[in-house]
């Protein structure tokens, strides 16, 4: 089953929809407690990088997830601000990341282009796979993925980026290190993509 | 590379969908969750919805409606239409929207921005600007900005407001050009260059499209844009049959060649 993590984001919703239409099992979650029953894990993102790592300290979720995900090698796929978490820091914020995937999430510079606009990063772009997972599987390279944010992961080692995406700058519009997993776009609003995501990631 | 956003427009009215000319004689054009599912086999890029009752009847936003388009989407979706709180934006995002559209309460209050920015994120925050052209001295072409359907002057100058949205760092703005609303006859350049230059945040231009042409010429002076449309995507044909359309695959390869 899929514990899709609740803390008022409204994307959530689209993501139980995708999983219901695929028959596939999941449960909204906002109680730490309620997540053992989750097999994988689903990290959303809500509004700022310290909003959401508030909530995830104050809900008392933080320290769940460190069992789950860090000692019983849960699999967790974050989007957005959901992958920006899993980082040490972010230049959006003052508190501390889950820090699971080593680097630093940083601001896109106006510099970076020649033409407008260009802050934030939004609408469709494509992704270029860097590893072989069977998270990309079917997908179709041309339609791409919906993205839309203003801070981008900067990964610490290399090894850890899945996809990279242009946009000013090469950055990681993908990242993964053992069963974690973090997207920057939007797979519950990406057309057949991102149901082909989400359904890659409940079978992996 | 980022693309440009192709994007239809589809305005609620009397709880089904319409479709206006110059804000007027509003013609029914269908029912709106069954546009939506319709628009996700086509794969849009991004679907805009505004009720153009909500602010007239002083009506506040119908959370119905937006809860069942927002399940259906598959794509982002951006709601407006009488939203004049911080805690409307909030139920709207919650409920599964991208972007919550402003106009008349922005025009009156800019301060709204700013709070509905920090509360879902300033990303999520449009604004619709419904603009008219005006003859000014010498015949220097002016814009004016409207409210409530085009009926009210807001007294606003274009340019300062447009500088004033850019300040504030709302996520996007949207400009809605009221002569050339279900006109066809191509978006209004003059209008479009205006605001280009004015702001540096994402804009999309809506107002007279007819033809794949019309967008693909605004994709190549300005490359990454959003191009939004009614009548083209709801209306096929001189005699403006109602045919709910969108580029296939081939087509929108063609328009976005030259981005």
């Amino acid at each position: 089953m899929i514990g899709i993590i609740d803390y008022g984001s409204g994307n959530i919703n689209a993501i139980a929809t995708i999983y219901k239409n695929l028959n596939i099992e999941c449960v909204i979650v906002s109680n730490p407690n309620d997540l053992d029953s989750a097999d994988k894990l689903i990290l959303p993102g809500v509004g700022s990088f310290d909003e959401t790592m508030r909530h995830m300290l104050n809900s008392g979720l933080k320290s769940k997830l460190d069992e789950l995900v860090l000692v019983r090698k849960t699999p967790i796929l974050g989007i957005c601000v959901g992958m920006q978490i899993l980082s040490n820091s972010s230049e959006e914020g003052s508190l501390n990341g889950l820090g699971w995937i080593n680097g630093k999430v940083k601001k896109f510079e106006k510099e970076w282009f020649q033409t407008k606009p260009h802050i934030p990063h939004m609408g469709w772009n494509q992704i270029t796979p860097r590893k072989s997972t069977p998270l990309f599987d079917n997908l179709d390279d041309e339609l791409g993925f919906y993205f839309v944010h203003s801070y981008y992961f900067d990964c610490e080692d290399s090894d850890d980026t899945l996809a990279i995406t242009d946009y000013g700058i090469t950055f990681s519009s993908a990242v993964s290190k053992a069963n974690i997993y973090g997207v920057q776009f939007h797979p519950e609003k990406s057309h057949g993509n991102g149901v082909n995501l989400l359904k890659n990631f409940a079978i992996l | 590379m980022l693309r440009s956003r192709i994007i239809p427009c589809l305005l609620v009215h009397n709880k089904g969908l319409v479709k206006t000319t110059g804000f007027k004689d509003p013609k029914y054009v269908g029912d709106p969750l069954n546009a939506v599912k319709i628009f996700n086999e086509k794969e849009v890029d991004e679907l805009m919805v505004l009720d153009i009752d909500a602010t007239v009847e002083d009506r506040e936003p119908n959370l119905e409606l937006i809860k069942n388009l927002a399940i259906e989407c598959r794509m982002p979706f951006c709601y407006g239409g009488g939203v004049t709180t911080v805690d409307q934006a909030k139920n709207i995002i919650k409920l599964g929207a991208e972007k919550v559209a402003l106009s008349s309460a922005a025009i009156n209050d800019t301060s709204l921005l700013r709070k509905m920015g920090e509360a879902v994120g300033s990303q999520s925050v449009v604004v619709v600007i419904d603009v008219k052209k005006k003859k000014g001295l010498l015949g220097k072409t002016t814009y004016e900005i409207y409210t409530k359907n085009g009926r009210e002057k807001s007294g606003k100058k274009l340019e300062n407001f447009l500088k004033e949205l850019n300040d504030i760092g709302v996520g996007e703005i949207v400009i809605n050009s009221i002569d050339r609303d279900g006109t066809m006859e191509g978006y209004d350049n003059t209008l479009v260059k205006l605001v280009r230059d004015a702001v540096d945040i994402p804009i999309t231009i809506l107002g007279g499209a007819g033809s794949h042409e019309d967008i693909k010429s605004l994709i190549k002076d300005y490359k990454i844009i959003g191009a939004a449309a009614g009548s083209l995507f709801v209306f096929k044909g001189k005699y403006r049959a109602v045919l709910i359309n969108y580029p296939n695959r081939i087509e929108k390869r063609n328009i976005l060649n030259n981005q």
